[in-house]
């Protein structure tokens, strides 16, 4: 079949879409999960819970989504990637079938509330720091022999992978102290925002170790980053994270209610750009760039057709579902 | 069999989708129920409606949640375990999974949330077309994972490279030989399943309080769905296996145990069938039977095993073993169709204690047949992932040894076995509670110490080192 035209680099915006959109808005309920743990009484417990009631199940199945996008466009790299963090996923999962299911257990099931809490927290916390593992294997890369996986299902044990495990605890907590600043008022806020302060400055400690750490770890990233004209070209990317810091920095001290989300938002949006820089164009670092890693032509279009239909349509319901629970959620008035 | 990464990985997947299965064949009728019930409140404005969809969207929204985070596992299977078979079929199958999620999931989960939280917030219709929406969705993804099922099963619109499977016909991949007859049998199946258990619960309702309107709703509109659903489902279960005898002959062959290859052959209604011997023993026969019911041809030739080489052959006891179980259900469920229009025939439904308990005894037999008829389908089509063309030893993920497996394995068997009753029983609970209409009350009983958080004990560890 002759090449008439290349998915490969609508496929990589759409499934960087679409992990993003998972880290987004599943990130800010993970993140609501681990402070629900600090939360002084059960009243206020209530109240961080119906925040994201109604949406959860919706922000989760983008993590569907993306890794089956992954399978579907790049398989290759699916099936390299997946069996190499065979563990982190495995922890994932478990993690989020606690959080998950902790959702109605906890409201139908008064008597054992208190466990069911443990596990919307503790699940929360699990499954993130699972994640940070994924993305910090990732990023380090894996032993490859032929079209698969060739290292142990222990090989995600590393400092870099559970630095990148902290980080993401910390980053999703400021996602989540955004989202409860946004969706709630009074006590609970005011103590999303000390939580959130606190993350933040944990956070930007770890995209700073991070940022320092890959380049030494790999000549090519270092050559990507500080190689002439690019220092000068990439330079806006630690700019623009340093302003953003410090917008968010003051909004989380202030009375504005949105800032603090979207600046979370902003600091997520950088860190994940400045990963794509870094790797580009290997999917599989190392082995397999995006195309060599890519589904055949045929059935990358056959996809592309309906998810170029279906995804705007997909974002206008999502959209309209978010809109009915519009608003801040008051302890006494929940939804059920 | 030796317990190696092969045997441990098809163990895990079994036990992953076999408790996941449960969900969906319970969901998808319910589903599709709530959808009518809000359908008929809408147009008929009674308010008996409402109250039991209420109360079915209490109990849906329990099982939903488990069947989401469940069904979530299951993609990331394919990846952990089966890495060789993802890298082999993407090309063919992946899409078909992406198109699940694209049609169902982001359906069923946006309208979801209107369903379980959105009654006072959103107008009547758009609450009814919530609960249309999530019904649509469960069965967007019954269609596009059982074409992807099936294709394993009897692939069609392919070719192969270099031990690549590509896609050469999309309509051909989608609707493949099997996919029709195993979609209209599984939905079916799992209506039927749905309607046995708002059967057996009704039944449960009425048999508390004989005047319970919404008990003896539920157990009339689901006994005249039954009435239609219960034959059916025997007259697709037929052709489904006529399809088989043409697309896989050695599963059918499993299926009833049958060695050689012969012409009017009977029936077999039981038999301890052996692998290693090639025979059955203990066998009960009914002459001529099996070519009827096979062939539809008391002359008809059906094909035996030994007409495949010996690692060609699926095991037998377990296809022949859940075939009939399967089928027994569904007899049991005629009986009890049966039974109860005459009783509605004769205007005594409601008042005779004795089929109001059996419906309740019968409200978990669709869970049963389901699967046996999985187990069917899922052993039958062994030592193949792709029938015929990819074996399940080849498919397995090269980097996993036995202790990983087992490890995960049994993290899973930990999780289901403690989520899996605590879900049943809250279910359970629900239904003891009844349609009451009154608005749900919150317990007040507060489990632990509601006045304190809940890391409290780290925290004042933290605190404590801190200082």
């Amino acid at each position: 079949m002759t090449q008439v035209l290349d998915f490969v680099p609508l496929w990589t915006l759409l499934l960087g879409m679409a992990v993003f959109f998972y880290v987004l808005l599943d990130g800010f309920d993970l993140g609501v999960g681990m402070l629900f743990g600090l939360a002084p009484d059960a009243a206020s417990r209530n109240t961080i819970m119906n925040t994201i009631a109604p949406v959860w199940d919706g922000n989760e199945t983008w993590l569907v989504f993306g890794g089956i996008g992954l399978w579907a466009a790049f398989p290759l790299a699916f099936a390299i990637i997946i069996p190499a963090v065979y563990f982190p996923i495995l922890v994932m999962l478990l993690a989020l079938v606690f959080r998950g299911v902790a959702f109605e257990f906890r409201f139908r099931d008064a008597e054992s509330r208190t466990f069911w809490d443990h596990a919307f927290c503790f699940g929360s916390g699990i499954a993130t720091f699972a994640q940070g593992l994924v993305l910090g294997t990732f990023i380090q890369g894996f032993r490859v022999s032929g079209r698969q996986f060739a290292g142990t299902s222990f090989d995600f044990l590393s400092p870099f992978a559970l630095l990148t495990g902290v980080a993401l605890l910390f980053g999703y907590g400021l996602l989540g102290a955004g989202w409860l600043i946004l969706k709630t008022e009074g006590a609970v806020q005011a103590a999303a925002r000390r939580q959130g302060r606190i993350c933040l400055i944990l956070v930007l400690l770890a995209i700073a170790i991070v940022s320092i750490w890959t380049p030494l770890m790999s000549e090519s990233i270092a050559a990507r980053w500080f190689a002439w004209p690019n220092i000068l070209l990439l330079a806006p990317v630690p700019l623009a994270t340093a302003a953003v810091a410090w917008l968010t920095w003051h909004a989380l001290g202030s009375e504005v209610q949105a800032t603090p989300f979207f600046g979370a938002i902003g600091l997520f949006v950088l860190s994940y750009v400045g990963i794509a820089i870094s790797l580009y164009p290997m999917i599989v670092p190392d082995h397999f760039t995006l195309w060599q890693a890519a589904s055949s032509d045929r059935t990358q279009a056959f996809l592309l057709v309906g998810t170029l239909v279906l995804l705007p349509v997909i974002l206008m319901y999502t959209g309209w579902s978010y809109w009915v629970f519009r608003g801040k959620i008051h302890s006494e008035i929940g939804y059920h | 069999m030796e317990l190696g990464p092969v045997l441990l990985s098809r163990l895990q997947f079994a036990w992953v989708i076999g408790w996941h299965i449960l969900l969906p064949a319970f969901t998808v009728g319910i589903a599709s129920f709530i959808a009518v019930l809000e359908g008929l409140r809408l147009f008929t404005g009674r308010e008996v409606y409402g109250c039991i969809s209420t109360f079915w969207i209490k109990i849906f929204s329990i099982a939903f949640g488990m069947g989401v985070v469940t069904g979530i596992i299951m993609p990331f299977q394919i990846g952990t375990n089966w890495s060789r078979f993802s890298d082999a079929i993407a090309n063919v199958l992946s899409p078909l999974f992406a198109y699940e999620g694209l049609t169902a999931f982001f359906l069923e989960a946006a309208f979801l949330g209107v369903l379980l939280f959105g009654r006072k917030l959103v107008p009547p219709w758009a609450y009814f077309i919530s609960a249309l929406m999530v019904a649509i969705g469960t069965l967007f993804s019954s269609f596009w994972i059982l074409a992807a099922n099936s294709w394993m099963q009897t692939p069609a619109g392919y070719e192969i490279v270099n031990g690549q499977f590509f896609a050469k016909d999309w309509f051909e991949v989608i609707f493949n030989p099997s996919f029709p007859y195993r979609f209209a049998h599984v939905v079916v199946g799992f209506f039927v399943t749905a309607s046995f258990v708002v059967l057996g619960v009704g039944a449960y309702l009425v048999r508390r309080e004989p005047s319970s309107e919404e008990g003896r709703t539920m157990l009339s509109m689901t006994l005249w769905l039954l009435t239609v659903l219960v034959p059916l489902q025997m007259v697709i279960g037929d052709q489904h296996g006529l399809n088989t005898r043409d697309h896989q002959p050695a599963k059918l062959a499993a299926i009833e145990a049958r060695w050689d290859t012969q012409r009017r052959v009977p029936l077999t209604l039981f038999a301890i069938p052996s692998d290693k011997a090639e025979s059955n023993s203990f066998a009960i026969e009914v002459p001529w039977l099996g070519s009827l019911i096979l062939t539809h041809d008391l002359d008809g030739e059906v094909k035996g095993l030994k007409d495949f080489p010996a690692d060609q052959r699926p095991p037998v006891a377990i296809p022949f073993f859940a075939f009939r179980i399967m089928v027994g259900c569904g007899v049991l469920m005629l009986g009890l169709v049966l039974l109860g229009g005459w009783l509605r025939w004769r205007g005594r439904l409601y008042d005779m204690p004795l089929f109001l308990r059996l419906a309740e005894f019968a409200a978990p037999i669709g869970f049963v047949a389901v699967i046996a008829g999985w187990c069917v389908t899922e052993v039958g089509r062994q030592p193949w992932t792709v029938y015929g063309l990819l074996r399940t030893a080849q498919s397995v993920s090269p980097s996993l040894t036995s202790y990983d497996v087992a490890i995960s394995l049994a993290g899973y068997m930990i999780v289901y076995l403690l989520i899996y009753p605590w879900g049943l029983l809250l279910m359970l609970r629900i239904v003891r509670k009844g349609p009451a209409p009154s608005a749900e009350q919150d317990s007040k009983i507060e489990g632990g110490r509601p006045q304190a958080p809940v890391l409290a004990g780290a925290l004042s560890l933290a605190e404590g080192e801190t200082r």
